[in-house]
């Protein structure tokens, strides 16, 4: 080549950058993001207690990041400032998650073009409105990317093993309970096991609260909540009254494998009675 | 080109600026400042009583929660101004203000704080202390000083849950700042005096929060009495006392009609006895 030492096509530092941050990104555990009847649920694996993964921006915006923790860190700071200075300024109202995901956006793609080192993280801006209609998830990638996303977004880790798991199981309009054991579901490979309760970050907006919408659902609460979406399985586990009507509902690889596998009870059985109910 | 490191998040206006700090009015300060009340205005003539004023505010302690009540009239020297006006505020989850003097400097201050104590929230993840709470809001108040003395007076009544002790606490404030944490009960504004020897009578140790709403409605009355500035319940446009509660399940305003049961309770049993329950003797 009669190229210059040290040139690197603008093509090629690109997709540099963007094959770096992918790596980083795919390092960690995936974040689920999903819409429930009456607003949208957060759920991440994270056994950390102290370091979020999930949190507020305003009084209907939730944030949730994966990624590098100082990265996305720093945005969901600058995302709190934008949101309490815009409040401040106008009106409370006035704060949307379309404009927080355009100062993201902006940023992000910024960073990306400008830095050696684009940011390691994707981020989920969701807006919790007065109807379902009115509910918005974006998701926003390193390079400043934004996907409008309907119902559900996936990110992070095994990102789109996750979705596509994701869209098999979500149904419009579920109690949160469900939403929960859709996502857990979404979370598990199949054949895997499931994160303990303990390592469960999980938050909803929920539009039926007043002021503010954004809500952590930690210890008893939780595991309640898991409790009721987990108590369909017990009476799918009984495999003489269920086995004629699941195989024709759902795919069969996944059922009969985790039936007749070596480990029985974890996943099968959940992830089996939600394939069932499911038109979709 | 700039560096990542010189513009942390490649922002060109700060909002992505480490100040240091998760005070809110901090960051408001230097990041857009004229956006802060002015303080250091001087005005060419006093304009106290040319601007509305909020009157009385009263809160009492009762077992595992405190209770807030203000009155609706807003003055402007010898003109009522407004009969609805609104000054109990929540300010977070666990805690509100009333304010008294100023109403729109009381208004704007209300604002600012609940911004202040939701920013910080947001970004430390985790609540104030009670104390905190307390501390911050005097510091406000002393930044007001300047405008205080021409004549814009803001105080304000604050009350918030503590789940350490699992009760709730009262502090008040002067024009200088403060925090006067207040044991059992407090009233601020003009008809706080008589609003205070009301309560000093009526007020019961343990109460439960339905009792102590009582109270704080009948001392409001005993205010509305005999001070000019303060309103009493407006029974033909039916506009009531402003009632909150706080307690381990958080803020909570009172309905109208809540308050409005109360009010007729009372009302019905001062009309055999105008001055209101008798305290015994001995």
């Amino acid at each position: 080549m009669s190229m210059p030492f040290g040139y690197a096509s603008p093509e090629q530092i690109m997709r540099d950058k963007a094959d770096y941050a992918r790596k980083g990104i795919a390092r960690g555990r995936s974040v689920v993001v999903l819409q429930y009847d009456d607003g949208i649920v957060f759920v991440a694996p994270n056994p950390s207690r102290a370091l979020h993964k999930i949190s507020e921006i305003y009084d209907r915006i939730g944030f949730a990041a994966v990624g590098r923790y100082n990265e996305f860190e720093e945005l969901r700071l600058g995302g709190i400032r934008y949101a309490d200075i815009n409040g401040y300024t106008y009106d409370r109202s006035d704060v949307t998650g379309r404009g927080l995901a355009n100062l993201y956006a902006s940023n992000l793609g910024r960073i990306f073009t400008e830095s050696i080192k684009s940011l390691e993280v994707e981020v989920v801006v969701a807006e919790v409105g007065d109807t379902p209609d009115g509910d918005a998830i974006y998701r926003l990638t390193f390079d400043g990317s934004v996907f409008d996303e309907h119902g559900f977004a996936a990110m992070g880790g095994q990102a789109e093993a996750v979705a596509t798991r994701l869209k098999e199981h979500y149904r419009d309009g579920m109690p949160l309970a469900d939403a929960l054991e859709v996502a857990l579901t979404a979370l598990t490979e199949p054949g895997g096991e499931r994160t303990p309760v303990a390592q469960l970050e999980v938050a909803v907006l929920d539009r039926t609260r007043e002021h503010r919408k954004f809500l952590r659902l930690t210890g008893p609460r939780l595991e309640r909540l898991l409790a009721r979406a987990t108590t369909p399985p017990p009476a799918a586990e009984q495999p003489p009254a269920e086995p004629p009507k699941e195989p024709p509902t759902d795919e069969p690889p996944a059922e009969p494998s985790a039936g007749s596998g070596e480990k029985p009870p974890p996943t099968g059985p959940d992830g089996d009675v939600d394939d069932g109910s499911s038109p979709l | 080109m700039a560096s990542h490191r010189d513009l942390p998040a490649g922002l060109a206006n700060h909002l992505f600026r480490n100040t240091g700090s998760s005070s809110f009015t901090e960051f408001v300060g230097s990041y857009a400042a004229e956006l802060l009340p002015r303080r250091d205005n001087v005005l060419a003539t006093p304009i106290g009583d040319q601007v509305p004023h909020a009157t009385t505010i009263l809160a009492a302690t009762f077992a595992g929660g405190v209770a807030m009540a203000g009155d609706r009239r807003a003055t402007a020297g010898n003109i009522i101004s407004q009969r609805d006006v609104e000054k109990v505020f929540r300010t977070d989850d666990y805690s509100c203000m009333g304010i008294a003097g100023t109403a729109s400097t009381g208004i704007e201050m209300a604002r600012l704080y609940r911004v202040e104590l939701e920013h910080y929230e947001k970004m430390e993840g985790r609540t104030l202390s009670v104390a905190g709470k307390a501390n911050r809001l005097a510091t406000m108040i002393r930044g007001n000083l300047g405008m205080a003395m021409q004549g814009l007076v803001v105080v304000p009544l604050f009350a918030a849950y503590d789940p350490d002790r699992d009760g709730g606490r009262i502090f008040s404030y002067d024009v200088a700042g403060g925090p006067y944490e207040r044991e059992r009960f407090d009233a601020i504004g003009s008809g706080s005096i008589f609003a205070r020897g009301s309560l000093k009578k009526l007020y019961r140790e343990d109460a439960s929060a339905d009792d102590t709403v009582m109270m704080l409605i009948q001392g409001l009355y005993d205010a509305a009495d005999d001070d000019s500035a303060t309103g009493g319940p407006d029974l033909t446009r039916k506009i009531w006392p402003i009632v909150s509660v706080i307690d381990a399940d958080g803020y909570r305003r009172l309905s109208d009609e809540q308050v409005g049961g109360y009010v007729e309770q009372m009302l019905e049993a001062r009309m055999i006895s105008p001055d209101g329950p008798i305290a015994p003797l001995r």
